[in-house]
């Protein structure tokens, strides 16, 4: 009886709309005190938060929970809008929803599925190039051994500290030294010349050197230059600004009703905690959208 | 001091034979209403003149007239017991109206609240909510502990109140955009749950009447707090949050 | 016919546990082989229900309302009395009863009564634990009221909504029973007949409102708690459905019809406004408490006030007339119904009623006395020994909202007056009845198997019922007295089976009730229900309302039967009888009223005398009181049907003897 209860009832799919959707708002203080830095830091730390973020164990646990509360978050919610449209099979002829309600309460389902559209290309341009784009470039810097060449950013620990890039990628670097070493090799009158191959590219960021089986070297994905270049196109620049902007406007509405209306669900009220609730609800929903369409206004048009 | 006066209205009344047929918006003018009326008073009059036109009346369910049966319902001008707060269909009167207003007069629109005729719905869904759970499962026998033995303190008897206030009426339903019905089944769970002699079945309780109301087909809350604002008898969100929580610790245990 | 009212023999507080002790039971194994059908969900109905459900009997109960939580006993608002002396100010059993007695003006039946005070605690003991929520203070224990009549304070209540509480405390037991298989509930019906089989009562004839369908349902007993008859007057307090279809349809089946005269006209109702009126709205007799009842000593004020040139709060102290103060200074304004109620007609017949419609009919109950006490108590509660006339006003007013606060709310949204600022206007209005089916003691009518209970008897009020008394009668009825002597009475049916439908008397009665609908639907009239109920209602209430003499009473006995003959003549009923239709359900409703109406009239006509609410201007004191004729008149007025002329009907006596109250003037100075 419980068991079912708690995974089909009604009240039950508002308990899991309210703790993905009360997740999703720390996820959401995250990822905001983590985008700030392309504000308030450099082009290096935001890079190395970066690598951080994809990699991190504890992380990553994080970051499966956030997919999977977006993913619940999502299917619940069209679930039961649907639901709920079927208990009125037949409409009214003349409504006066204002007379009773926000609109923000009224429409979570579009705004939510607006979120959702927002979310996909957010990754799409973002999270998906960062993880499996194999031209992802890697952050450099100018050598400090030979003044004028530029390098890349080796991650502490990695063996060779910089490899020499003019401009080149990770793939056209051991390439090239492989390449070097396979000519040798068939110089040497070897046969299998794959077998004379140094280095190998791991992942987009990484050369695994093939004799020792290790990782030797780790770059860092450059994805503040992804971010600032996304942002500062010329043709689309202003108009994905301006959509950014536009979806945070619509996440703000999201989180007013929706921050709130998830402690109502889980039960959470009482003459005293309730009015806190909705103002810290209320305060969170105006500042954090507004904060995350800072950074695009701000790269557009003030970042240099 | 009430003014007396007397208006002329356009009525769009829905007509539908029975729960079978289709229905549709009817156009009806009724002169000479007077602004002490209430709205079913109106509605009489409109009758009348159906009556004495030979036509058929207009059927609506309706019963003590004085805002506590929960038997009047009506969705007028898009909001439930009409434009004014705090009162049912019964308790509104024409003073609410101007002169040559247009009133869009509604069913009750919900799955779980067929139409039986016109402006008549069939809320025995409500009943069989009750059915589920909400009682205390006692004999009628009358030799039970003296009345003063479990003190209650009166906030929680007050609170208890304020819950076991509701009237049944659907008003809740009817103006839900999801056609929920728990701020209804909130305020039955939440007056047992205040209450010393509904604790003790408090987990079956709770947990059988969402089963029904789920059963029945009615809609999600999403806290929207429509139900609140239109309800009679201003039974508070608070309710559906006990309710909530009474569900979360049934659920668990 | 010999009435035989049953009372067993011993001292008044024996009589019903030795009775109990008396009574036959049937075994558990034997309960399921047996049917009982309750018309009407109120208290008693529903108690009757759920109680015999719980029994474990075969029940069906049936409303004509869409579910049985909205019966009209929901809309009772000041309380419930019950003996507890809870308020240690000297209450008991036999104080409850005496005062009961009393309040009927020695018309009541004395065994009936102390049964009902004797089990008025386990009522509240019995909701307690069903979870009704009453009043409390804050130590936790129960809060009590004054009503009127009474000098303690045993009036459990909750809010304005006592009716509501208690109801739906009833309907939650009920409900529980309809769970568990054991009561079968029937919405949206409505008994058209009922049916006997040798005599005894064994079934009804009952109209789905819904669907039109004409049902068959057999029983081996029948209870009727149908509730009361105001609605013969049409403008009252009653709900609109509430009717006397039930009790009448088994009066013509032989059930004696008592007392019908007896109507209690409540003082505090808001006055008529207009012609488009369909009922009358109650202010709560609790409002009693606090407010004071006035109009103007002189008649000019009164004039201008109606005229609207002058507001009450501008007439000075010593101008007002608190008449109920005045004339009964003992009880003050919290003197019974009947006595408040002729008091503020006496008044406005002598034309110094404030209200501005056609008949001038209202008076004030004014607030701003115990407005200005109880924000002196309040700020002194506060620790506020200086507190300024703002302070005090505004202190007092937030009392009052919390103590009335849903009352307030409706009279303003009624008449778009603020009750706060201004005092009320209110005058009476037809709110319950008194009389009803005859009964003996086990609530049995003189139709064997065919039990009364609630309003719809006549048992225990007598010419006058105290506040906060029905909703006590009802739950004791249908709780702690139907189950032992419907039992008692059943004992004898354990082996008597089923009760087939396809009976001759079934199918008589089944044509009875279908011809009555084709006759109303094939009528060639032209005027509606309405027209001829608001006939009747203006002939009852000009004729047999609160002043009553024999010359009008013997013009409503004649016109009402000429109306009766307009009625089936001239009335038009639209639609089919096979579909939900208003329209026949208020015809076949109105058609029983009429009849009704003429022999209230007739009973008001034989009784020569003045008692409760039955005033007969003939017999009056020099003060303007009522003067009972106890040498002639202490007996309870039975009428048996004998056909379609009413003023045919045979009048039956039930001599009261009173043993252990000794019966006095009733004097409330």
């Amino acid at each position: 009886m419980a068991k079912s209860a708690l995974l089909k009832s009604s009240i039950a799919k508002k308990y899991w709309m309210a703790l993905t959707g009360l997740f999703l708002c720390l996820f959401l203080t995250g990822h905001l005190l983590g985008n700030l830095q392309l504000i308030f830091s450099d082009a290096k730390h935001f890079n190395e938060y970066a690598l951080f973020m994809t990699s991190n164990p504890a992380v990553k646990i994080l970051s499966y929970l956030t997919y999977i509360s977006i993913l619940f978050h999502a299917i619940d919610g069209l679930m039961l809008a649907a639901q709920n449209k079927a208990a009125r099979p037949v409409g009214y002829a003349k409504t006066n929803p204002s007379a009773n309600s926000s609109f923000a309460s009224r429409n979570m389902a579009v705004l939510g599925t607006v979120i959702l559209i927002f979310i996909v290309t957010h990754m799409v341009n973002f999270w998906a190039k960062m993880h499996f784009d194999k031209n992802m470039p890697l952050a450099q810097q100018e050598s400090m051994q030979m003044p004028g060449q530029m390098e890349f950013i080796g991650v502490p620990g990695s063996r060779v500290p910089s490899i020499p890039a003019q401009g080149k990628s990770l793939h056209e670097i051991v390439d090239e030294v492989n390449k070097q070493a396979m000519a040798q090799a068939q110089a040497m009158g070897e046969k299998n010349l794959e077998k004379a191959k140094k280095f190998e590219v791991e992942g987009s960021d990484a050369i695994k050197d093939l004799k020792k089986g290790e990782i030797i070297f780790k770059g860092y994905k450059d994805l503040y230059k992804i971010t600032i270049d996304f942002f500062k196109q010329p043709k689309y620049g202003l108009l994905f600004t301006l959509l950014y902007a536009a979806s945070m406007i619509v996440l703000a509405f999201h989180l007013l009703h929706g921050f709130q209306s998830a402690f109502q669900s889980l039960g959470v009220t009482s003459r005293k905690i309730t009015p806190a609730i909705k103002f810290f609800g209320t305060a969170f929903a105006i500042v954090v959208p507004a904060l995350f369409a800072a950074i695009p206004v701000y790269i557009h048009f003030f970042l240099k | 001091m009430a003014s007396k006066k007397n208006i002329n209205i356009n009525l769009k009344i829905w007509r539908q034979k029975n729960g079978k047929a289709k229905g549709q918006l009817v156009d009806y003018k009724l002169d000479n209403v007077s602004t002490d009326s209430s709205f079913l008073e109106m509605l009489d009059q409109l009758n009348e003149q159906l009556v004495s036109q030979k036509q058929e009346p207009i059927a609506f369910d309706h019963d003590c007239r004085e805002g506590i049966c929960g038997m009047c319902s009506l969705y007028i001008n898009g909001r439930a017991h009409g434009p004014d707060t705090g009162i049912t269909t019964c308790q509104l009167h024409m003073r609410m109206f101007k002169d040559g207003d247009t009133i869009y007069v509604e069913p009750w629109r919900s799955r779980a609240f067929p139409i039986i005729k016109d402006l008549v719905v069939d809320r025995s869904s409500f009943d069989r909510i009750q059915q589920a759970g909400g009682f205390v499962s006692v004999n009628t026998s009358g030799r039970t502990i003296d009345a003063n033995a479990i003190p209650v303190p009166k906030d929680d008897a007050d609170k208890a109140f304020e819950a076991a206030a509701c009237i049944g009426c659907g008003a809740c339903v009817a103006t839900c955009k999801n056609g929920s019905a728990m701020l209804f089944v909130g305020a039955k769970v939440s007056q047992y749950a205040l209450l010393p002699q509904g604790k003790v079945e408090a987990t079956q309780r709770v947990l059988n009447m969402v089963r029904q109301m789920d059963e029945e087909g009615f809609g999600n809350c999403t806290n929207t707090g429509a139900c609140e604002i239109e309800c009679p008898k201003g039974i508070s969100l608070e309710n559906i949050a006990r309710m909530n929580r009474e569900y979360l610790k049934a659920s668990i245990k | 016919m010999k009435l035989d009212s049953k009372i067993p023999e011993g001292h008044i507080s024996e009589k019903w546990t030795n009775h109990k002790n008396n009574l036959k039971l049937v075994a558990p194994n034997n309960r399921p082989k047996i049917d009982i059908i309750v018309v009407g969900t109120g208290l008693a109905g529903a108690a009757a229900a759920a109680s015999l459900g719980e029994m474990g009997y075969n029940v069906k109960a049936f409303c004509f309302q869409d579910s049985p939580r909205r019966a009209h006993s929901i809309a009772a608002q000041g309380g419930i009395n019950a003996a507890k002396n809870y308020q240690n100010d000297g209450d008991s059993t036999y104080r409850l009863f005496y005062d009961t007695i009393k309040g009927g003006d020695y018309r009541a039946r004395e065994a009936n009564v102390h049964r009902l005070a004797e089990v008025s605690g386990n009522i509240i003991d019995q909701c307690v634990a069903q979870g009704v929520p009453f009043a409390r203070e804050y130590g936790g224990m129960l809060d009590n009221r004054s009503f009127g009549g009474t000098q303690v304070q045993r009036t459990f209540y909750a809010a304005g909504q006592t009716g509501q509480q208690l109801l739906l405390g009833a309907y939650s037991a009920l409900s529980r029973q309809i769970g568990l298989g054991r009561v079968q509930m029937f919405n949206r019906h409505e008994m058209l007949d009922l049916v006997k089989v040798d005599g005894k009562a064994r079934g009804i004839i009952a109209r789905n409102l819904v669907t039109g369908e004409i049902e068959r349902h057999s029983a081996h007993a029948v209870i009727i708690a149908s509730g009361g008859y105001g609605n013969v007057y049409f403008l009252s307090t009653n709900a609109m459905g509430s009717n006397v279809t039930a009790a009448w349809k088994i009066h013509r089946q032989g059930a004696l019809f008592a007392n019908p005269c007896f109507v209690q006209i409540h003082p505090t109702c808001i006055p008529v406004h207009g012609t488009n009126q369909s009922k009358l709205t109650l202010m709560s007799e609790s409002l009693r408490n606090s407010g004071r009842i006035w109009v103007p000593k002189k008649k000019e004020d009164a004039e201008a006030i109606r005229a609207g040139k002058l507001k009450p709060t501008q007439i000075a102290e010593e101008d007002r007339d608190y008449f109920l103060e005045r004339r009964y200074p003992a009880f003050g304004n919290l003197v019974p119904r009947d006595v408040a109620s002729r008091a503020a007609k006496e008044r406005c017949d002598a034309g110094f009623g404030i209200e501005a419609n056609d008949t001038n009919e209202g008076v004030y109950l004014d607030f701003s006395t115990e407005i200005q006490n109880k924000g002196k108590q309040a700020a002194y509660a506060a620790g506020n020994h200086n507190p300024s006339a703002e302070e005090i006003t505004r202190l007092g007013k937030k009392w009052l909202e919390e103590k009335y606060g849903n009352l307030f709310t409706m009279y303003q949204k009624i008449t778009d007056e603020n009750p706060y600022e201004t005092p009320m206007k209110i005058y009476p209005a037809v709110h319950y009845t008194m009389g009803g089916v005859w009964v003996d003691y086990n609530l049995q009518s003189t139709i064997p198997g065919c039990f009364v209970a609630g309003e719809a008897n006549f048992s225990d009020h007598g010419a006058n019922r105290l506040g906060a008394s029905a909703l006590m009668q009802g739950l004791a009825d249908g709780y702690f007295v139907l189950p032992y002597t419907v039992s008692n009475y059943l004992a004898d049916d354990i082996r008597t089976g089923k009760i087939s439908t396809s009976s001759p008397e079934f199918d008589e009665a089944e044509k009875r009730v279908k011809d009555q609908i084709n006759n109303f639907l094939s009528n060639n009239g032209s005027k509606s229900v309405d027209h001829f109920h608001k006939r009747l209602g203006l002939i009852m209430w000009n004729k047999v309302g609160m002043g009553r003499n024999a010359e009008g009473l013997k013009e409503a006995v004649s016109e009402i039967a000429a109306l009766r003959e307009e009625f089936y003549k001239e009335v038009y009923v639209p639609g089919s009888a096979d579909e939900l239709n208003p329209e026949l359900e208020k015809a076949l409703r109105v058609a029983d009223f009429i009849e009704l109406g003429q022999l209230m009239a007739m009973d008001a006509l034989q009784r020569n005398e003045s008692c409760g609410g039955h005033f007969r201007e003939e017999y009056q004191d020099a003060e303007g009181e009522t003067l009972r004729d106890d040498a002639n008149f202490s007996f309870v007025g039975a009428w048996e049907y004998k056909g379609d002329d009413i003023s045919k009907e045979e009048l039956h006596k039930e001599e009261l003897k009173y043993e252990f109250i000794k019966i006095a003037a009733r004097n409330y100075k």
